[in-house]
């Protein structure tokens, strides 16, 4: 492992219980590579396992299968004591601002709670740290400590939620759908927020999110994931020009954009509901919805290789980019 | 069409207020316009606009005790505001229709989707039996629904959230309505269902010139699936016009703002977003001017005393924005 590589997961696999003896394999050998001080985006529709693989990182629980090896040391491997150590340099902000805080609690302690797990410093130094934290993000100390969550809006709430997370100073932050719940006027400002923040403590990111616009916008390199499987890794700005992965394509034509002369030809609709993950389709997972597959897809799962230096796709009949594309973003005319 | 020429929905200056402890929440704050048959207005607006609460305002379904409404919704010649409750009740559902963000919130989750559907073909056009179950499985199949015939026997839960919103707007299209209110219809789906349904929508809209008002807060939904916008902002409408003009022209700051704020999919990663500072004014007590001003970048002191009207940006009055230093219009003739 190279001293860049920050994060490494390797071969993950999550496997829920389900009553009655059955299984749901959430996600499926998915691998990737954070490096250090990169945003590494994580793009896929609703329960495709972008949340249920940042638990796994957490070990929240551990994966069912593959490795979590941060800063060269399987997550697995750790006892308890050494585990919360690791949890300091590689923190988690969740998708609801509002609820992913302790609502009985007050900011004050809200932000401190991960110094006083970890044990890090006296009450004087853990004071001046959550000072520290929360100045970062635009509250003032004075004003926010003594308060409770439900007084803030849902942007006040992601930055004190940031806040907590920074208070550590740790390496990766996890961010799951962090803009999610948020208006877009109230987006941006953390969007470039968590840009300066990343500047400011020298942090590398995972950014989980469904839209793609917003991964576009601050991830270096972008994984997509479809039913628990990843489909395709690239630099962000060669997957946007370039997609392989007709998932990929797919997902980009049915963004809306904010042109009213836009064609708007159904052929760039995306056919059918996402299959049960409790039922995955045989051989490639998106065949069903698939404007490309042939019996072989059915037949055959295909294997994740690289086409070009860092471009990764699992697909039987990538998309030839840029001109012969049969589903070409439609963003073109 | 028999009165082209008459819009099918005039809303004019309408105010619904809110009784909280708080005060008098001022959720909508003097609206005005209008939707023709076959047209789709849409309305844009950040969380807490007011835009639920102008649509539910106009199909009458915000509890009478704590809330004040005034204005007028001329809804074919007869105010929505003082018709009878009875009347009311044949009027929603059959003449005017509502799809809301959360179908579970609208569909009953203890009762069979058929059921559902078989209700309201009942209540509102007295089809029973074979019949009713024979549209049914129609009005499922026209919205997309795979298998509808297995459907009919199924409970809400049962469905993903897009086969849901399928059910939802199968019901409202149940008596082919005359107008179609649909509250973000697809903020909590996916990308891919939510181009999906979208366009399910839209075909319906215009196979049966109906009249659609499309809420959203996302721009881009609306540019694709509306003849006209009005955005608002705090209660109030800021600007308005057809989606073209609006989007080539807008003349109102926070509409070109809200424009500029989302990310872009055509800029290089790591492209700053031009943020709008702070977030939208406390309704209880908005400010007493311009209720932007205290986030916009070309506020003066007029825009603190005063608030500006709506007014005309073009030749015909069409496209009106609600502001004293209107955004220059690269196209201005007027
Ligand atoms: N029943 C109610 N009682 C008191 N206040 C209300 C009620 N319903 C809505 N409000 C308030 O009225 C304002 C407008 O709310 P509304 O739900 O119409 O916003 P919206 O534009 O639909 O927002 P969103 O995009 O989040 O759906 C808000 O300040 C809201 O808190
Ligand atoms: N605790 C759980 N028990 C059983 N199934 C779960 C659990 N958490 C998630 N799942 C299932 O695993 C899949 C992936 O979920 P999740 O990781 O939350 O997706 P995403 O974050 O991409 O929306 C989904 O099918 C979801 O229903
Ligand atoms: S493997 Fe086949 S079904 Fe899967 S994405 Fe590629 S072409 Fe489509
Ligand atoms: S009236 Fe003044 S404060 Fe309001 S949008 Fe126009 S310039 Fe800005
Ligand atoms: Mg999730
Ligand atoms: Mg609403």
């Amino acid at each position: 492992m190279s001293p860049a590589e920050l994060l490494v997961v390797d071969d993950l696999s999550v496997t829920y219980a389900l009553p009655r003896g059955r299984q749901l394999i959430a996600v499926a050998n998915v691998s990737f590579t954070v490096h250090k001080g990169e945003t590494l985006g994580l793009v896929g529709e609703s329960g495709c396992g972008k949340s249920t693989i940042s638990r796994a990182i957490m070990q929240l629980p551990p994966p069912t299968g593959g490795a979590v090896v941060f800063e060269g040391r399987n997550l697995a491997h750790l006892d308890t004591a050494a585990l919360r150590r690791a949890r300091t340099r590689l923190h988690m902000i969740f998708q609801d601002p509002i609820s992913s805080l302790n609502p009985h609690r007050k900011v004050r302690d809200i932000v401190a709670e991960p110094l006083a797990i970890a044990g890090m410093g006296d009450a004087e130094d853990r004071k001046r740290r959550v000072r520290a934290a929360l100045e970062n993000v635009g509250l003032d100390p004075d004003q926010v400590m003594d308060r409770r969550p439900h007084e803030f809006s849902g942007g006040q709430c992601q930055r004190i939620a940031i806040a907590r997370a920074l208070v550590t100073e740790p390496q990766l932050v996890i961010c799951d759908e962090p803009v999610s719940a948020l208006d877009v006027s109230v987006r941006a400002q953390i969007l470039n927020f968590l840009e300066d923040m990343k500047a400011h403590y020298h942090l590398t990111l995972l950014f989980i999110s469904h839209d793609l616009a917003v991964v576009k916008n601050i991830s270096d390199r972008v994984a997509v994931m479809y039913l628990g499987r990843l489909c395709e890794l690239a630099p962000s700005a060669r997957l946007y020009e370039a997609p392989l992965h007709p998932y990929t394509a797919a997902l980009m034509a049915a963004i809306p954009v904010m042109d009213p002369d836009r064609c708007r030809s159904p052929s760039h609709l995306l056919a059918g509901e996402l299959p049960s993950p409790m039922n995955p389709p045989s051989g490639c997972r998106f065949r069903t919805r698939c404007p490309r597959a042939t019996p072989h897809c059915a037949a055959h799962e295909p294997e994740w290789r690289e086409t070009e230096a860092g471009h990764f796709v699992a697909c039987h009949f990538p998309l030839v980019a840029p001109q012969g594309a049969t589903i070409s973003p439609a963003r073109q005319p | 069409m028999m009165d082209a020429g008459l819009p099918l929905l005039e809303v004019t200056d309408l105010a619904t207020h809110f009784h909280t402890q708080r005060g008098l929440l001022r959720a909508v704050d003097g609206v005005s316009f209008s939707v023709r048959r076959g047209q789709t207005l849409g309305i844009v607006g950040e969380s807490g606009s007011g835009k639920s609460a102008l649509a539910r305002t106009i199909i009458r379904i915000l509890s009478k005790r704590h809330t004040t409404t005034t204005g007028r919704i001329t809804f074919e010649g007869r105010d929505l505001l003082t018709v009878s409750e009875p009347d009311m009740r044949d009027i929603r559902g059959r003449d005017i229709a509502m799809v809301f963000q959360d179908p579970t919130s609208s569909l009953n989750p203890v009762k069979q989707v058929g059921v559902q559907i078989e209700e309201v073909l009942a209540r509102h056009l007295g089809l029973r039996g074979r019949a009713a179950q024979t549209r049914a499985i129609e009005l499922l199949t026209s919205v997309g629904m795979p298998l509808p015939q297995e459907r009919l026997h199924q409970y809400p839960h049962q469905l993903s959230g897009g086969m849901r919103q399928r059910v939802a707007i199968a019901i409202a299209l149940a008596c082919e309505p005359k107008l179609l209110i649909a509250d973000e219809p697809t903020t909590a789906l996916d990308v891919t269902i939510q181009a999906q349904i979208l366009d399910l929508l839209h075909r319906r809209q215009k196979a049966h010139h109906m009249a659609m008002i499309l809420i959203s807060h996302d721009l881009g939904v609306v540019a694709g699936y509306t003849d006209t916008v009005a955005v608002m902002y705090a209660g109030q409408i800021v600007e308005q016009a057809s989606t073209r003009s609006l989007f080539r022209n807008c003349r109102m700051p926070y509409t070109a703002a809200l424009m500029r704020s989302a990310p872009n999919l055509s800029d290089p990663p790591h492209t700053r977003l031009r943020a709008i500072t702070g977030r939208p004014p406390d309704m209880v007590l908005p400010p007493p001017g311009c209720r932007f001003e205290p986030r916009c970048d070309d506020a003066t002191d007029i825009c603190r005393n005063r608030r500006p009207a709506l007014s005309a940006s073009d030749a015909d009055g069409t496209h009106r924005y609600a502001c004293w230093h209107p955004v220059a219009s690269p196209g201005a003739s007027a």
